[in-house]
């Protein structure tokens, strides 16, 4: 079965958080939403995992206790240990057998050595991926991921990723929303969110075969709107040009044009 | 430093609940200190009974106002009257006339004793349930309010609200704990900390300020688990309608500080002016003040206790209700496979 959300409004008092929002999470497959601050990617993940909240559309989610979800917020009991947060889940769940696959957990994510520590005396990265490893302990239908590799260190995301690639290779549905476009890439499906709306979506290819113009290196910046700094070069979108073809074009590209697009920023 | 006081001035503009705590905090006080802050009492609610009951009555002057003239009442009555605080003082007359105080009423007992010239000659006095006018005795059981008050109200929102900046309610909206789990779970610790703490006071109170306890140990139990879930229904309110921890201190503020001086636990009831003293009587403090001064000093009858129970049974369905149901709409997650709006 495939959940997800069609024609999702949702409003925050007068403000419009998400416009007619339509995503598929599918078995077995990682979706990634990625957009700038403000742009409805926690909402999104929030209607997802189930929160309340007032909203037109339709969403189709898993039944109760088949969701695991990790808040934008880390959603770490500071009080509690490492262990007791996995007992608390486990219990929570009602998952028996539970002490080898989180033992399983506790390694993959470097955590093992911190059982008995609070989780308020870990470090950002170690508190994500104890968000991470209680969102996977009870082998959810449906995975919904906010921002869960921020703060974490390259070496750990990897270790992360494999987390999350291995959900998805057991059949679970995978959103995750992001800010680093390079992780994005990695998913099989991307939405590129800006002001509650879909600018793009599909498969991280086709977004960047669907983006018109092309983006070439240059050493000095072109005009200021098209123009953005990667690393000591710049990045310059022509709207006119042709089509550069995947591999030269990056999603990161795409996505900053997609939005400049939005914004207006076409001559 | 022109920067600073801007920025200040800035956030402070945004800050409603700030600003409305720096307005309205000093206004509560000058009307509390104004108008219910006084020691003296105006008014003394006096029943006279015996067969000179109506002559006596006539003699009365000053604040000593009848409440009750029963010409065929007993010794036994008068004093069962101010068990049941039908009366703070009555006037038995007849053969041997005497005067009782109710001595759990620390200033209008001392205003009734040093009225006495407005009393007529030659009755002898005696202050029933606290005879030396010991205040510990008053307060210790007014006292076990104000701390379950403070668990309730302080402690309970503070520890939701941290809940929901780590984003863990959220966390826990998701899994498969209904609601009811959610909001038994979370109010169970503080339930049972603020009934050992109930306990401890008491004991406390009995054994070091050698505070009577009097009166019907299961009225007593009763009380403090109605009264705990008014409290604990408030701290779970505060909590739903505060985005910070700061927020919820300052809403607790706003309900503790009317309780302590307008319940009756410091300034008598009686001595406040009626355009204050209406708000003692919305208040939940107020009604276990009484019920605990009954029951730990005076032994009054389930009768007299009847009030004051019916009404903080009824806060309690009100105000817990409220909270456990603003508190669900947090953590209860969609429940239906597919679910419109």
């Amino acid at each position: 079965m495939t959940w997800g959300a069609q024609h999702l409004i949702v409003t925050y008092g007068e403000s419009l958080a998400l416009s007619d929002v339509s995503v598929e999470c599918t078995p077995g497959e990682v979706l990634a939403v990625v957009g700038g601050d403000g742009a409805g990617k926690s909402t999104l993940l929030r209607a997802l995992a189930g929160i309340r909240m007032r909203h037109t559309g339709t969403l189709s989610l898993p039944g109760p206790g088949l969701t695991g979800y990790v808040p934008a917020e880390g959603g770490i009991f500071a009080d509690l240990t490492v262990d007791e947060h996995l007992d608390f889940i486990s219990a929570a769940y009602q998952i028996s057998d539970w002490q080898a696959r989180a033992r399983d957990l506790l390694i993959r994510t470097d955590l093992v050595e911190f059982g008995d520590r609070p989780a308020g005396k870990l470090s950002g990265g170690q508190r994500r991926k104890l968000a991470a490893a209680m969102a996977l302990l009870p082998q959810p239908e449906l995975l919904v991921l906010d921002e869960v590799t921020t703060g974490v260190d390259p070496v750990s995301r990897l270790g992360l990723w494999r987390l999350i690639a291995g959900a998805a290779a057991a059949n679970a549905a995978v959103v995750f929303a992001t800010s680093y476009l390079d992780e994005a890439e990695r998913a099989g499906q991307v939405v590129l969110l800006h002001e509650g709306r879909v600018l793009a979506a599909g498969p991280p290819a086709a977004i960047v075969e669907a983006m018109p113009g092309t983006v070439t290196d240059v050493d000095q910046p072109g005009p200021a709107r098209h123009s953005w700094r990667r690393g000591r070069r710049w990045r310059a979108w022509d709207p006119d040009g042709r089509p550069a073809g995947i591999g030269r074009v990056s999603l990161e590209d795409a996505a900053i044009v997609a939005e400049l697009i939005a914004t207006g920023s076409t001559p | 430093m022109k920067a600073m006081i801007l920025k200040e001035f800035r956030q402070m503009r945004r800050d409603r609940r700030t600003v409305a705590l720096m307005v309205g905090l000093p206004l509560m006080m000058l009307i509390i200190f104004g108008y219910a802050a006084r020691f003296d009492v105006a008014t003394i609610e006096t029943a006279v009974l015996g067969p000179d009951a109506e002559v006596v009555a006539s003699q009365l002057g000053g604040a000593f106002t009848v409440v009750k003239l029963d010409p065929a009442g007993t010794d036994d009555e008068a004093r069962a009257m101010l068990a049941d605080s039908e009366a703070a003082v009555a006037i038995v007359t007849g053969a041997a006339p005497k005067i009782y105080v109710d001595g759990t009423e620390l200033f209008v007992a001392q205003s009734a004793l040093r009225r006495g010239e407005s009393l007529p000659a030659g009755l002898e006095s005696e202050i029933l349930f606290n005879p030396d006018l010991n205040t510990a005795a008053v307060m210790v059981p007014s006292l076990i309010g104000l701390i379950l008050l403070f668990i309730g109200t302080v402690i309970t929102s503070l520890g939701v609200v941290r809940e929901r900046e780590q984003g863990t309610l959220e966390q826990l909206a998701v899994t498969p704990l209904k609601p009811v789990d959610v909001i038994v779970g979370k109010i169970s610790p503080y339930f049972v900390v603020a009934l050992v703490d109930m306990v401890i006071i008491t004991l406390a109170g009995i054994v070091i300020f050698d505070v009577p306890f009097r009166g019907s140990l299961f009225l007593f139990a009763v009380f403090g688990l109605i009264y705990l879930f008014v409290v604990l229904g408030f701290g779970v309110l505060i909590s739903t309608v505060s985005r910070s921890q700061g927020e919820a201190i300052q809403l607790a503020i706003m309900v503790l500080l009317p309780q302590v001086m307008l319940s009756g636990m410091i300034f008598p009831l009686e001595s406040m002016a009626a355009g204050v003293r209406w708000i003692g009587y919305l208040l939940p403090l107020t009604y276990f003040v009484q019920a605990m001064r009954g029951i730990f000093l005076k032994a009054s009858s389930f009768g007299a206790l009847l009030p004051p129970l019916v009404v903080l049974a009824l806060m309690a369905v009100a105000v817990f209700g409220l909270a456990v149901w603003r508190f669900r709409q947090e953590v209860a997650p969609k429940t239906a496979k597919v679910a419109t709006s």
